[in-house]
């Protein structure tokens, strides 16, 4: 009996894991043309509000730690080794703010100092438990996606 | 429609209006009598234009703290190194005092030329490895390990005999050129899921806030430093695998051969400084 039971909730497992797994571009699928990358990574649209969480909290997306968002005036410190993101919805398209959220190093240089957050193309040495992972999952890129596009 | 242009554009447009942090101008005096040398011309070779001290970095407070001795609460860490100095241990009976008498003459200058190449053991040696040599060769006492014991508090104390003495760095001994090199490679080496180099935030982004933090060039003349948030003097080997290890990395044993080349290299590119061990740092 328990067994069994076992057995099922690992084949319910597989089933999930099979069906994310179909809708979701793997870092290592993700298509980049003339700057753009067109179909967002989980085959749906992010959610803007979830976006600026990310964009805010340290653990995910850390994205003040380097620039400034008028749209966050509340927080304290906000950084200053990339522009300031206030109006990025207007300067960008979607398509393309999806790109340098993914891999800067496809719209800027290979020189950006601008991690490359959907992606494998990292640095040497990789902490041991983050080798094969990117720093944000495809969900949050498009919850970044949609926030940034409210940027005006 | 073409990307590209927009792109181009939109970043030059947003590059220039971007503020930049300058680091402050105003001069570091010590107990009002003692001047440091916190900006110097930058050595031969050197990617940038001078050679700034982290204290030009600082808030207005943490700049005074270090300014005034009995302010600045890492010399409280130098004042545990000096009874260190004259404390007996090991089998041989003896202190550092036995052998290396008065610190303030014996050990004047000395801290501001490590490190430096040691013939014996074919490598360079800094100030934290010779303390354990002699612990070991001279006195029958156990080595320190790495930020234990007395290690952070001796160094401390050692390099403060050489206060305001300029940095410099001996390449032409042995093979330090060698080890100077390897240092380089290691410092614009790109680590971890954040892929970034010390140069990513210390060559081209200093003067910059990085969240709360402003960017220094991240010079180490004032190593073993007092860091406020810590509470504490911090060694220069911990700093270095803090910084790797903020980029998500996996980092290198303190005194490992990559963290001694990154020593040998980091201290090259501040040559020119005053020794300001104890520095405060935020
Ligand atoms: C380590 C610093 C760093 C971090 C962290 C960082 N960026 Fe950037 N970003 C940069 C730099 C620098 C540039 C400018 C491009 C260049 O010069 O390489 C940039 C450029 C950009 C641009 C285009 C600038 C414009 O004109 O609007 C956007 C959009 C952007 N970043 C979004 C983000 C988001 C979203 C995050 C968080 C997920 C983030 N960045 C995290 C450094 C960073
Ligand atoms: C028994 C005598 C003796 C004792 C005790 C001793 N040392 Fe030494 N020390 C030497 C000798 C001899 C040298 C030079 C040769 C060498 O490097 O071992 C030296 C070298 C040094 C140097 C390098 C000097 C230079 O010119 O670069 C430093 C720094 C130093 N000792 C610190 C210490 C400290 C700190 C202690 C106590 C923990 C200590 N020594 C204890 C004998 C001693
Ligand atoms: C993500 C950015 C970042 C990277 C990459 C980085 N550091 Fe730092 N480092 C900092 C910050 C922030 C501080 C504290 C403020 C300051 O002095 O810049 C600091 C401080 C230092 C200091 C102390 C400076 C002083 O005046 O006390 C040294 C030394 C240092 N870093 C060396 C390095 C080295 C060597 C590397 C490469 C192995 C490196 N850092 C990589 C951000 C970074």
């Amino acid at each position: 009996m328990m067994r069994k039971i076992v057995s099922t909730a690992i084949v319910a497992l597989g089933m999930t894991g099979l069906v994310v797994a179909a809708d979701v571009t793997a870092p290592e699928d993700v298509k980049v043309e003339n700057l753009a990358i067109s179909a967002s990574l989980t085959g749906a649209p992010g959610n803007a509000e979830e976006g600026k969480n990310v964009f805010s909290n340290r653990k995910l997306g850390n994205c003040l730690a380097c620039h400034a968002n008028s749209d966050m005036a509340d927080q304290l410190f906000h950084g200053e080794v990339g522009p300031s993101l206030d109006g990025a919805g207007t300067r960008w398209q979607p398509e393309v703010l999806r790109t340098i959220v993914v891999n800067a190093k496809e719209v800027f240089s290979d020189e950006t100092v601008m991690p490359g957050f959907y992606s494998l193309d990292v640095g040497e040495d990789v902490r041991k438990d983050l080798i094969g992972k990117t720093i944000l999952t495809a969900q949050q890129v498009e919850d970044l996606v949609a926030y940034l596009s409210t940027l005006k | 429609m073409n990307y590209s242009r927009i792109a181009l554009i939109a970043l030059g447009a947003t590059l220039t209006a971007s503020l930049i942090a300058a680091p402050v101008d105003e001069k570091l005096v010590i107990d009002g009598e003692l001047e440091m040398t916190t900006v110097a011309p930058s050595p031969e070779g050197h990617p940038l234009p001078e050679v700034r001290s982290g204290w030009h970095y600082r808030t207005e407070t943490t700049r005074a703290l270090e300014a005034d001795s009995f302010e600045n609460p890492g010399m409280l860490g130098v004042e545990q190194g000096e009874e260190l100095w004259n404390t007996v241990e090991g089998t041989a009976g003896k202190s550092c005092a036995s052998c290396h008498q008065d610190a303030a003459e014996t050990m004047a200058g000395l801290g501001a030329v490590y490190p430096k190449w040691h013939e014996a053991s074919g490598k360079p040696i800094n100030i934290e490895l010779q303390i354990n040599a002699c612990r070991v060769n001279n006195m029958g006492a156990e080595a320190y390990k790495f930020d234990k014991g007395g290690q952070k508090p001796l160094t401390a104390y050692i390099k403060h005999q050489s206060l305001g003495e300029p940095v410099k760095v001996s390449l032409e001994e042995g093979d330090m050129q060698a080890w100077w090199e390897r240092g380089k490679e290691l410092y614009y080496k790109r680590t971890g899921q954040l892929n970034l180099s010390c140069a990513s935030c210390h060559e081209k982004n200093n003067g910059k806030y990085i969240r709360a933090d402003h960017l220094s060039q991240g010079n180490v003349n004032g190593f073993p430093t007092y860091r406020l948030k810590q509470g504490n003097l911090i060694s220069l080997h911990n700093r270095f695998r803090g910084c790797i290890r903020d980029t998500r990395a996996e980092y290198p044993a303190a005194f490992s051969d990559d963290l001694m080349a990154l020593e040998v290299y980091t201290t090259w590119r501040g040559q020119g400084l005053s020794v300001e061990t104890p520095a405060v740092r935020q």
